[in-house]
């Protein structure tokens, strides 16, 4: 799962890609311009995970693609040792982080760039893209590179919503 | 309440499980005959009286060997004559189905209903094991980034499969992870529901796994997805199990008295996701266990016998807390102070559950429930004559629960 670190080509595990459809297209692509992309209310701002034509806070239909930071915080993770495919070799951390932007805007990830047990619940990671076929999987990695916690443990830096 | 709850028009007459097992290699359809003409006997009712049919998950492709049987084959093996069935995936877990039997008891669209759940996972398996059955890989034609199988995930799966993450043990590893944190739950005391299980699996003669088991050989054991261990992850079986709900009406045509549904909790108030509910360390099953209570005037303190769902050791203590029978976080603590076991205040999982008993995917929680009830468990009977019963079923978004009391 980790970058190469002769600087060669990247090990490539095997990922099960997510099919790109018109109403996921903007979450699954947005990486080419690294940008972690959701869907937002124009009327109140709520973002909206996974991509829905109506914003669930104020029932609007005005939603528009935006970008997040691709801040966020570990919110829970587990450590997977079971072998479940072929070329997708354990340990390997799979984490549900946490956005700034909004409480519970979250996202099953990996977290990559640091040890399986260096990772900690409340750890301030940001995004990096791996691209697979024309899909960029976001990943989160250390901020920093590091093993940096943030001490809040929950989201920080929100802007106004609703 | 103002007005009498309506699954109290409907009770549990009989039920059934056929032959349990690890790759006995029969097939789904034969288990599930051996189940539900057991189940129909045990009610004292022939075939001619089934006029209803429910199932969970219903006739599903993949993953294989969680499925295999829907209606149509069990209608039409048995020559069924139906007013009324369902079978289906999205619904409040596996005893939806028997909300299901019940709704459709107490409106009148049914008067007997044969419900089942048949798996067969560990014939699917075979000796490959899990890989192969994961979707996406062994389980779904492969495909991926690296096959040529072509599969892509949509829907919910499109959020987990590419990270790595196809198993309920990761996503309830993450849950119990979050746990841990909140709360200072241990490992040492998720343990207690594998050791409870395993001690009552002993004395069940159908249960896969009866050897003693201590807590040193738990914490010895493999990990599979942290905090999760081999140990907190029940046990892919072959099995059917089958339960007939009935019109309460019918009680006289019965063999015997049957069971009191009393209440029942099917509510998703949260967002119906792994990732995104609001609280990770209970999830649905908090709203389905509030709706019981708030149906019954019964309370937790009432129950002689608990049957709830452990395909992950974490679950099983989800639902002790979600129940009422200690306050949200105080799970670990609760169990290691002996409650659960067969001679404490609430014996719990009495068959082994399903770390020990075998994956018969909540069912087989509910068929204990109704032995326990009716005095019919055998050597693991709990002692003093059990009358009142609840049986839960389901992890993460799905839930549905049932507190049954003797006539």
């Amino acid at each position: 799962m980790s970058e190469a670190e002769d600087g060669g080509p990247p090990a490539r595990p095997f990922r099960v890609l997510p099919a790109v459809t018109p109403e996921t297209e903007h979450f699954w692509t947005g990486g080419a311009e690294g940008e972690l992309r959701f869907l937002r209310c124009k009327q109140c701002g709520h973002w909206i995970h996974p991509p829905a034509p109506v914003c669930p806070a104020c029932l609007s239909r005005e939603v528009a693609v935006a970008a997040a930071s691709g801040r966020a915080t570990v919110h829970t993770f587990t450590v997977n040792w079971q072998p479940w495919y072929p070329n997708l070799d354990p340990p390997y951390v799979v984490a549900i982080v946490e956005l700034p932007e909004q409480p519970g805007l979250r996202l099953t990830t990996n977290i990559v760039g640091c040890a399986p047990d260096e990772v900690r619940i409340g750890m301030a990671v940001e995004v990096v893209f791996e691209e697979y076929d024309g899909v960029w999987l976001p990943l989160f990695r250390p901020v920093g590179g590091g093993a940096a916690e943030d001490p809040t443990e929950g989201p920080s830096g929100s802007e106004p919503h609703e | 309440m103002s007005r009498e709850p309506g699954e109290r028009a409907a009770v549990i007459s009989g039920v059934g499980q056929s032959q349990v097992g690890r790759r006995i290699y029969r097939r789904p359809l034969d288990l599930t005959v051996e189940a539900a003409l057991a189940a129909i006997d045990d009610a004292g009712l022939t075939r001619d009286d089934i006029d209803g049919l429910a199932t969970y998950p219903g006739a599903l492709a993949v993953p294989p060997g969680f499925s295999g049987v829907g209606v149509t084959e069990v209608q039409d093996a048995l020559r069924l004559r139906l007013d009324w069935y369902a079978g289906g995936l999205e619904l409040p877990g596996q005893l939806g189905s028997v909300a299901n039997a019940v709704a459709a008891v107490a409106t009148g669209l049914a008067r007997h209903v044969l419900c089942f759940r048949t798996v067969w996972e560990a014939s699917a398996q075979g000796d490959k094991g899990r890989a192969a059955v994961t979707p996406g890989g062994g389980g779904a034609g492969g495909g991926g980034s690296g096959g040529s199988g072509g599969f892509r995930a949509s829907g919910a799966q499109q959020w987990t499969l590419p990270f790595g993450a196809p198993s309920a043990a990761n996503w309830i590893g993450m849950m119990a992870q979050r746990h841990m944190h909140e709360f200072g739950t241990t490992r040492e005391q998720l343990a207690q529901v594998a050791l409870n299980g395993r001690a009552n699996a002993a004395a069940n003669p159908q249960a896969i796994y009866r050897d003693p088991l201590t807590l040193d050989d738990y914490l010895a054991a493999r990990m599979v997805s942290t905090p999760l261990c081999l140990y907190d992850c029940d046990v892919p079986a072959d099995g059917s199990t089958a339960v007939i709900v009935s019109a309460a009406d019918a009680a006289g045509d019965l063999r015997k008295p049957p069971l009191r549904i009393e209440a029942l909790g099917t509510a998703l108030h949260g967002r119906p996701s792994w990732d995104q509910f609001d609280d990770l360390t209970t999830m649905a099953l908090r709203d389905a266990a509030a709706m019981m209570w708030l149906r019954t005037d019964l309370t937790p303190a009432d129950v002689d016998v608990a049957e709830v769902y452990d395909g992950f050791s974490f679950i099983a203590l989800c639902w002790l807390e979600a129940l009422g029978f200690c306050d949200h976080g105080e799970g670990g603590p609760y169990l290691e102070a002996g409650r659960p076991h067969r001679s404490g205040s609430l014996p719990l999982n009495t068959n082994g559950g399903q770390l020990s008993g075998g994956r018969l995917h909540g069912y087989g929680l509910l068929h204990e429930a109704c032995l326990q009830l009716w005095g019919d468990a055998g050597e693991r009977q709990v002692p003093g004559g059990p009358q009142v019963a609840v049986a839960a079923a389901g992890g993460g978004p799905l839930a549905a629960c049932l507190l049954l009391t003797t006539s």
